[in-house]
């Protein structure tokens, strides 16, 4: 099943690091504790901490704010409100004129008597210790003058409008042939509808900022998933010139998209330390972050399939209803996948919005897929089992040639390789397509199946390395390492590219200091960066060649085919010479190159996607409907693996992200108050240890060189897209019940086990 | 959080005595709980009593043959106590299935049986909550009730106690032993040391303020099967929807004895009384559980999301009893 390769580019010639498990290059600095957080940077002295007070209404204005008593508790040197906060823009329109803008527009805070959703921002308390500041908060008098607001999503659908386009710049509404026409027309229909709810990304590192003045010089020590996105924020919201602006993220604590945009505590913190002249952190607490860190909106999805009996599709409609905020218009990508990934001679797809007073769904991971293939690769299952064929069959017999809506051919697509080695290697055929037919002990037995699939994006990106005349490489980007391995697998791209070992390698990333990349997000990173990396080397390489050419003339003899870097030497015809004495000899205080990647024709030419098949065994107990995944095993076809083992990591954090959105994940919001219920983490549930069995990983091997140089395609999302449908789909198999309100708690299986 | 002073007591009496001159002095012993409440402004005390280097973490055995866990043992020195696995695996049981491993080291005998609701509405400041804050109304009654009772509630709170312990202790019939403000000891049945809710859900307990808990006395071990069976929304570290402590003593076709009581349904560990008695001297049979069901629930309402729970209940106790009849 492998691809054809290309032929082997100078750089393929010491692949001896790319695909290994090599471990973190940053574990150990981790595990210790000696890896700095946004919150902790040590060698910052004298920093005050800021508390941010959020609004106890949902809509409304402070008719008053009363702040004296909080000013006068001890270690308080400041407290911020709409009254004396510095001035910022206007926070302006809810759509942006331009897609990119919405990561870099102003967003300012504490700017008017305003409350547009529970718990915004209404004052930030600085004082010399979290304690202090936290304790004035509760001091803060605020009268409100609360309005009704809109907050139940479903007794607004009848609102519903079309927005201009959807995240990341896709077409709202899709129509290919009629679907109407084909759909009542249809041999076998299915119409079902599914409710997907407001989910919460809550990284183990909430947002947290450290802000720095110097003179006129702004540095934010933070959580960023995209360096330049919080330069621009910043830059815009202060109304400061960007180069003034140093944003510095070495590590994450976790971001899921949660941390692609600036929000209240890098502003807030940025505009307080300005004020108390001293350096101000503040992190939002775990309750804080339900409001003020983005979340994923509540959606319907409307889901219409037609086919022949033969089980071939001929209409497929995927309509979705989402909620987003009415000062910030969010539409989540959801049934844009819908358009590439099955055949049919007719497809629809619609995205509406109802616009309510909460804060906006933001990004997170998998952004459209993940709410998406939760409900159509459920009614797939259900559509498969109205035709009586297996789930597997079904899909194969409309799988596309080519792109069904953009008519383009497809770079690599092994959805087909990987449900069949999947269901190899997971046992489906003992699976019993009759529902619970199967059973141990007090548990029914369901197997359940889905597909998977996630656009593969490269971004703009550059990268410099710098050898030194110690042999020992640099590489510096913007690029962020959020917990995906980053920093290894760069180390591993820089190797293979010089012929230098990872111990003589060194990678700084997360400064704006460093070459402008397109961060870490949408599954791009690592093929953004990655490429870039590996062009800046070969740049290198080329200086290197040159500078050792003008300095011995005879080596102009040496043929540029002859010229090898491996083993940390340069060879020239067999003739080796340590890349360090060289360098050391040539030019000592180093040499520099720098690389760049940006889309290109074959973006533009070839449907470019990751794929995987997720198979999953769940037991339903049959007295108290308790949910337990047996087992799970996904297969992925994501083009070159670049680490063996932050690759698995990155699939199995997918996977798991998948058995929450199945089971567990929910954000109850409050239809009276317009506040998210259970907003802490013991009320709001992911998966701990227990819910989680082992979790096998497969991946075919692949290359995709229409995808980049390197062959490798985004997999930092791909385990979540399709997961929670194939827990779904086992639990429907176990118990002969359908749930299709998300997630899926044993309450709703209680009657049906009767 | 409000500042607060703080004293490491010596003696219990020192302890009693802090608490007692300031009403707005707390006990800390783990301070799982209240350091949570603490730095929600839910508690605030300006003064912290900490009771839990006193002498009061043993486990002895009693003279009748049950056992006195001291007020500060750990949850998981109790779980772990091999008198505890061996005589009383209900409560190892319990004990094991609640919180984190992480908690449990923390988590005091006394504070456990002493922990305050997780209703949502309780927990957020910004909302009314009579349990909170006396005559502010409840939020959870007309809104999201998941978690909430279905038994033993009031037109004033629907809150549900979130111990398991407790549930085991309940089911075991143990025996609060305190010391009053005033240096007497008292014996207060398990059964009785938690009030319900009425029209004064923050009065939790029968305990005066200074009274202060140093021992869980259980009586020798009961006759039968113990078994706790805790259901919830994930594998490990959730509050129960439902949880049963069932201590069935069978043979020969018959029940001899039963003492169940069950958790995550009422605002305090709920004893099955009327179940057990018709359960006693029953022969296990469809029409005997059927019985039970409808004793144990016959009163009990849904609020709207937590009308599941009386189905719920239902099933789960009766899985229990069918498991602990065919083990025992």
């Amino acid at each position: 099943m492998s691809e054809n390769r290309t032929n082997a580019s100078p750089s393929h010639t010491n692949e001896t690091y790319i695909g290994r498990p090599l471990d973190r290059v940053d574990g150990r600095l981790k595990v210790t504790g000696g890896a700095p957080y946004a919150y902790e940077h040590v060698e910052i002295a004298g920093a005050v901490h800021g508390y941010i007070l959020g609004a106890a209404i949902a809509k409304g204005r402070m008719a008053a704010i009363d702040t004296a008593e909080a000013e006068k508790a001890p270690g308080v040197l400041y407290v911020m409100t709409h009254r004396n906060a510095p001035s910022q823009p206007d926070f302006g329109p809810s759509v942006t004129p331009t897609v990119p803008e919405v990561f870099t527009r102003a967003r300012p805070m504490l700017s008017d008597d305003r409350v547009r959703f529970y718990d915004e921002p209404v004052a930030l308390i600085v004082a010399e210790t979290f304690e202090a500041a936290r304790a004035a908060a509760s001091l803060i008098r605020v009268r409100y003058e609360t309005e009704p607001g809109r907050y139940d999503m479903e007794a607004h659908l009848a609102e519903a409008y079309a927005p201009q386009r959807t995240n990341a710049g896709f077409e709202t509404d899709s129509a290919v042939g009629d679907f109407e026409g084909a759909f009542a027309a249809a041999e076998v229909r299915l119409d079902v509808s599914y409710t997907t709810p407001y989910q919460h990304h809550n990284p183990m590192e909430p947002h947290a900022t450290t802000a720095v003045w110097s003179g006129d010089d702004l540095t934010i020590y933070t959580g960023a998933q995209t360096i330049a996105n919080f330069r621009a924020g910043i830059a815009n919201t202060l109304q400061l010139p960007p180069e003034r602006v140093r944003i510095v993220s070495p590590f994450v604590g976790g971001g899921f998209g949660a941390k692609l945009i600036v929000h209240a505590d890098t502003v807030l913190a940025a505009l307080a330390a300005r004020v108390v002249g001293r350096p101000v952190k503040i992190a939002l607490t775990r309750q804080q972050m339900f409001a003020n860190a983005g979340h994923r909106a509540k959606m319907k999805h409307d889901v219409r399939l037609g086919a022949d009996r033969n089980g071939r599709l001929v209409a497929i409609s995927h309509d979705v209803f989402s909620a987003t905020s009415g000062f910030e218009e969010f539409c989540e990508q959801t049934a844009v996948f819908v358009r590439a990934l099955y055949a049919s001679q007719t497809r629809r797809t619609r995205h509406r919005l109802i616009g309510l007073d909460t804060n906006r769904g933001e990004w997170m991971r998998s952004p459209g897929e993940a709410p998406g293939m939760l409900a159509f690769e459920c009614a797939i299952d259900e559509m498969a089992e109205q035709l009586g064929l297996d789930p597997i069959e079904f899909r194969i017999r409309n799988e596309p040639t080519r792109d069904p809506e953009r008519d383009v051919p497809f770079s690599t697509r092994n959805l087909v390789a990987c449900m069949q080695e999947g269901a190899k290697r997971f046992g489906w055929k003992r699976r019993n397509s009759q529902p619970r037919a199967m059973r141990d002990g007090r548990f029914l037995v369901g197997y359940g199946m889905a597909a998977a699939m996630r656009p593969n994006y490269i971004g703009a990106t550059r990268a410099r390395v710098r050898l030194g005349g110690n042999g020992h490489l640099t590489v510096q980007a913007d690029m962020t390492d959020i917990g995906t391995g980053t920093y290894t697998i760069l180390t591993q791209i820089a190797a293979d590219a010089t012929g230098l070992p990872p111990s003589a390698i060194t990678v700084e990333l997360g400064d704006s200091n460093f070459p402008r990349t397109a961060g870490s997000g949408g599954s791009w990173g690592a093929a953004s960066s990655g490429s870039a990396v590996h062009n800046a080397c070969l740049a290198l390489r080329e200086r290197i060649v040159a500078e050792a050419r003008r300095a011995d003339p005879s080596l102009a003899s040496v043929a540029a085919g002859d010229v090898d870097f491996a083993n940390g030497e340069i060879r020239w015809a067999g003739r080796g010479e340590p890349l360090g004495q060289l360098v050391g000899r040539l030019a000592p205080s180093g040499i520099e190159a720098e690389g760049q990647v940006e889309r290109g024709d074959d973006y533009r030419n070839f449907s470019q996607h990751s794929y995987g098949a997720h198979f999953v065994e769940a037991g339903v107990d049959i007295d108290t409907g308790e949910i337990r995944i047996r087992r799970m095993l996904s297969t992925i076809g994501a083009g070159r693996i670049l680490n063996q083992k932050t690759a698995r990591s990155q699939v199995i954090g997918g996977m798991t992200w998948g058995i929450g959105a199945a089971l567990m994940e929910e954000s109850v919001l409050d239809p009276r108050y317009g506040h998210f219920v259970n907003h802490d983490l013991a009320e709001y549930h992911v998966p701990v240890n227990a819910d989680v069995p082992f979790l096998e990983v497969v991946f075919l091997e692949e290359h995709d060189d229409k995808a980049n140089v390197l062959g490798s395609k985004g997999i930092g999302e791909l385990g979540v897209c399709g997961t929670g449908a194939a827990v779904a789909n086992a639990i429907y198999n176990a118990t002969g019940v359908r749930v299709r309100e998300f997630p899926i708690t044993l309450d709703k299986l209680l009657a049906g086990l009767a | 959080m409000r500042s607060f002073t703080y004293q490491r007591a010596t003696s219990s009496q020192e302890a009693i005595a802090a608490v007692a001159a300031n009403p707005d002095a707390r006990f800390i012993a783990g301070g799982t709980n209240l350091l949570d409440l603490m730095k929600l402004g839910i508690e605030r005390p300006s003064h912290l009593v900490d009771i839990s280097r006193l002498p009061l973490a043993e486990i002895e055995d009693t003279p009748e043959g049950g056992l006195r866990i001291g007020a500060e043992v750990r949850n998981s020195d109790l779980a772990a106590d091999l008198r505890v696995r061996n005589r009383y695996p209900v409560l190892a049981q319990a004990l094991l299935a609640g919180a984190s491993a992480q908690i449990r080291n923390k988590a005091s005998t006394a504070g456990n049986l002493l922990q305050r609701t997780r209703c949502y509405f309780f927990y957020d400041p910004n909302m009314p909550c009579n349990k909170r804050q006396p005559g502010s109304g409840c939020a959870a009654i007309e809104g999201f009730n998941r978690m909430h009772a279905i038994l033993g509630t009031s037109s004033a709170c629907i809150a549900v106690h979130p111990s398991d312990m407790a549930v085991a202790m309940a089911a075991l019939d143990a025996q609060i032993e305190t010391v009053t403000p005033e240096g007497e000891t008292r014996a207060i049945p398990i059964g009785d040391l938690h009030s319900l809710p009425g029209e004064t859900p923050n009065v939790e307990t029968v305990l005066r303020h200074g009274e202060m808990i140093t021992a869980v006395v259980l009586p020798p071990p009961p006759a039968g099967r113990q078994i706790y069976r805790k259901v919830r929304d994930r594998a490990s570290y959730a509050f129960a929807l439902v949880s049963v402590a069932a201590v069935i003593d069978a043979g020969a076709g018959r029940v001899l004895s039963a003492r169940i009581a069950m958790g995550g349904i009422a605002p305090k560990p709920w004893r099955l009384s009327e179940a057990e008695r018709l359960l006693s001297g029953a022969e296990p049979s469809k029409e005997t559980f059927e019985q039970v069901d409808d004793a144990a629930f016959a009163k009990a309402r849904g609020s709207g999301d937590n009308d599941f729970k009386i189905m719920l209940a239902r099933r789960t106790l009766r899985a229990t009893l069918a498991a602990a009849i065919r083990t025992a």
